[in-house]
């Protein structure tokens, strides 16, 4: 409670939150390398919110890096590039980072290549008419890369009766560990302002607020330092809280506004990027690169030399940890994303895909498990929650199957950031209940 | 849903978030336990080895009942009964037989906590519904208050006394308690600040410091292991009420006596602030602490006892569910929109 009081900084945030052991450290001053091309890349066809992607190639097809393997399957949907020059060995079932066996192009990577893409006309960003720049960033496969993985260009269109007036930047990385958008800041910050650019031009409006967690100065400043003078571009540096980086807690601390329940961004003339999206939207109309890869944080204390790296999606996670120096003895929990919201994985042979912002190879100490207790009704989850609900009663209709009452508790409008579950003192699963809950209760409404 | 402990060399596969506070129920409980040991402490130098006869019997029967019937094999390293056990036996006085400090306790676990579901299912504060049962079955043993004796060593009452028979003539002097003393004495003295402060009074094990009491309690807040909403509306209440109702001239008592006589202390720090018994929003917790304190000045100017923190708890015990029903958190994204941006002002 005190402590709580201690680390208010004064800048803008919202309210609530957790103040998490930050850990970036371990990498945040490693210049990204670019990771040597593996042997075999596995995309699988579903690195998005969305339908999967239709494949476009059969086994024995020759492809360079850059090339469309699968397009987009409706209008929820995003395309997949060959991420390195080789050839289709075949499409078959492969695990996936999200725990089932998703249908995946496996390519042998060519030894021989000299993986440059295939000479393209680009168009000039200038020139393409403002609603034609969504569909090429459409065709350029670029989903968000702040996790979710959903396509951009439906964002970049939103309702007509909800015009956006403010793009903002998301480039707060709350989740511990990652330095991934950090270093994209740091090392590309001019893709980043032609980036935002770009996505200013195809929604038509001037205003881009860039938002940075204030334990991220350099990158602040080099924001504000490359930022064009011909739009208005404002660097607002945040308070260091988990989760600032979600959607609607920026927002809040940008604005003061709040989302309403259930509706998107755009409700309030907002829309939220990453800066490591728009870094890739501009290296679509620089050099004509899709987006087939991207800066990952590979960090932890169960990896031998934590960094950050180039990697194509469809690296393997074990050439990923190969190529890090392997794990060290004390390797307990592997999780791509971050220690909040990161998925645990249950095998090696896993790609990394468009949305790994990192891949965390945690050792014993750092994830220790304690035994689940009782509730105690101690609140510390209300005081936690973001957007407000109360865990401790929803965890109890939970455990007991009351999904409906589940819904009128609002759980539609819990993010699964995690923080009641860090918090809980009884180490009770309040977010993996949810999570649970959210499935058992859309199968409800199904039915 | 149990955490699988991953050995040397296994891989665990765990849901997000994969770490944690380093706080837990345990710890919370035994920090507990650790800041009451100066008030135990306290309580043996003034009342001598009966002090610690009483807690020692009282904690008995906690373990015990929560050993034999709890219903989690392990229950008891949660240091939840050990707590139950130390404030029970905190507001007994200390000439107590010890046979019934030991009922006490294992009522308190039985029925204020086992019969509920164990842990985290109870309504009312166990250690208080022990007491409250004491004070039902025991009226006389419970409010004989021995004062400080010049022998250190003897005991302060007849602590050995057997079961249902009448305790023996004692020889220790008993005394009537500061709230008593201006509630029902014949010539009412008003007993010095200070020394209520400092615990250098007749009262329960317990109830005698103030200060180490304040500690404890400020230890714990600054730790987050209480909600300090609870004992500082509290205390805020007690000390509004009863000055409001002693500068009307209808109560005996001024603010500054209230504050620090009785239970009041370990009652608001210790008592009133059990998670397991209090509201879960902050908002509640100013509704319950400052009802407790509205009840507690009434008890102790116009009620049949001269103490009342222990029913005030009580019965705002019983109002949580609805407390808690009625605070819930507003749902976000439906508060009132500030149409000023906070952007400009940082770049």
């Amino acid at each position: 409670m005190v402590s709580r009081l201690l680390q208010t900084s004064g800048l803008p945030s919202f309210k609530n939150g957790v103040h998490p052991p930050e850990n970036k450290d371990l990498t945040s001053a490693i210049p990204s390398r670019r990771l040597p091309f593996p042997a075999e890349i596995v995309l699988p066809l579903s690195q998005h919110i969305g339908r999967p992607a239709q494949a476009l190639v059969k086994p024995g097809d020759r492809v360079e890096r850059g090339d469309v393997i699968a397009e987009a399957s409706g209008y929820i949907s995003s395309f997949v590039h060959a991420t390195a020059a080789g050839t289709v060995k075949s499409i078959e079932h492969w695990p996936h980072p999200a725990g089932a066996m998703q249908p995946s192009v496996r390519i042998e990577v060519d030894p021989h290549s000299t993986q440059l893409q295939r000479p393209r006309l680009v168009p000039h960003w200038d020139e393409v008419p403002e609603e034609q720049l969504s569909e090429e960033i459409s065709k350029a496969g670029i989903v968000g890369l702040g996790g979710a993985a959903f396509p951009s260009h439906v964002k970049l269109r939103p309702p007509e009766d909800q015009p956006v007036d403010v793009l903002m930047v998301n480039g707060c990385e709350c989740e511990p560990y990652l330095t991934s958008d950090h270093r994209t800041m740091l090392e590309r910050p001019e893709h980043v302002h032609q980036g935002i650019r770009i996505v200013l031009r195809a929604l038509g409006i001037r205003r881009a607020v860039i938002g940075i967690e204030s334990n991220k100065p350099d990158a602040i400043e080099i924001m504000r330092d490359t930022a064009p003078g011909d739009l208005d571009i404002s660097v607002q540096p945040l308070e260091v809280k988990y989760p600032q980086g979600a959607e609607k807690m920026l927002i809040k601390a940008v604005t003061g506004r709040e989302v309403p329940s259930g509706k998107l961004p755009s409700a309030i003339g907002a829309l939220v990027q990453n800066v490591a999206t728009t870094a890739s939207v501009a290296l679509v109309f620089e050099t004509g690169q899709p987006l087939i890869e991207r800066i990952m944080t590979v960090s932890g204390r169960g990896i031998r030399q934590p960094g950050n790296w180039v990697i194509p999606f469809g690296t393997k996670l074990s050439d990923v940890i190969a190529a890090c120096g392997g794990l060290n003895d004390d390797a307990a929990e592997i999780v791509f994303g971050g220690p909040m919201m990161g998925q645990s994985q249950a095998s090696l042979d896993v790609p990394v895909l468009k949305a790994t912002g990192g891949i965390l190879v945690l050792s014993n100490d750092e994830c220790k498990r304690q035994d689940i207790l009782p509730c105690i009704r101690c609140g510390k989850c209300l005081e936690a929650c973001p957007v407000f609900l109360n865990p401790q009663l929803m965890g109890a209709l939970a455990r007991v199957d009351r999904f409906e009452e589940m819904a009128e508790n609002n759980l539609g409008d819990c993010m699964l950031c995690g923080c009641c579950s860090y918090v809980c003192p009884s180490n009770i699963p309040l977010s993996q209940l949810f999570a649970m809950s959210k499935i058992q209760l859309s199968r409800l409404q199904a039915a | 849903m149990k955490a699988r402990e991953a050995k040397h060399g296994t891989v665990k596969i765990t849901a997000a978030p994969h770490v944690r506070t380093a706080d837990s129920t345990t710890r919370i409980m035994w920090s507990v336990v650790l800041s009451l040991l100066p008030v135990v402490g306290a309580s043996i130098w003034i009342f001598g080895p009966s002090a610690l006869l009483v807690l020692v019997a009282s904690i008995a029967g906690c373990l015990l009942t929560e050993r034999l019937f709890g219903e989690r094999g392990n229950s008891l390293a949660d240091g939840s009964a050990m707590i139950t056990g130390l404030l029970l036996g905190l507001c007994l006085p200390a000439g107590f037989p010890l046979w019934m400090a030991f009922l006490g306790g294992v009522f308190g676990i039985g029925f204020g906590k086992i019969v509920f579901g164990g842990l985290g299912q109870n309504i009312f504060n166990p250690a208080l519904l022990g007491r409250a049962f004491l004070q039902a079955a025991f009226p006389v043993a419970i409010t004989t208050w021995p004062v400080r004796s010049a022998d250190w060593w003897a005991l302060r009452g007849d602590n050995f006394a057997l079961p249902f028979m009448s305790p023996g003539a004692s020889d220790a002097i008993t005394g009537a308690t500061p709230l008593g003393n201006v509630k029902f004495g014949d010539d009412p003295v008003i007993t010095p600040l200070f020394d209520l402060f400092l615990g250098n009074i007749s009262g329960s094990l317990g109830e005698t410091s103030a200060l180490l009491i304040l500690l404890g309690g400020i230890y714990l807040a600054i730790r987050g292991h209480l909600n300090w909403h609870i004992p500082v509306s509290i205390l805020v209440s007690v000390f509004a009420f009863s000055g409001l109702f002693y500068l009307l001239g209808l109560s005996p008592f001024s603010p500054g006596f209230m504050l620090f006589s009785g239970g009041l202390m370990l009652g608001a720090w210790y008592m009133a602030t059990d998670m397991v018994t209090s509201p879960v929003t902050n908002s509640g917790c100013w509704i319950f602490g400052v009802s407790i304190g509205l009840l507690v000045v009434i008890i102790r100017i116009w009620g049949g006892l001269p103490e009342g923190v222990m029913y005030a708890i009580l019965l705002m015990n019983a109002l949580v569910p609805f407390i808690n029903r009625a605070t819930q958190p507003r749902k976000f994204g439906s508060a009132s929109d500030k149409s000023e941006p906070a952007a400009e002002k940082g770049s």
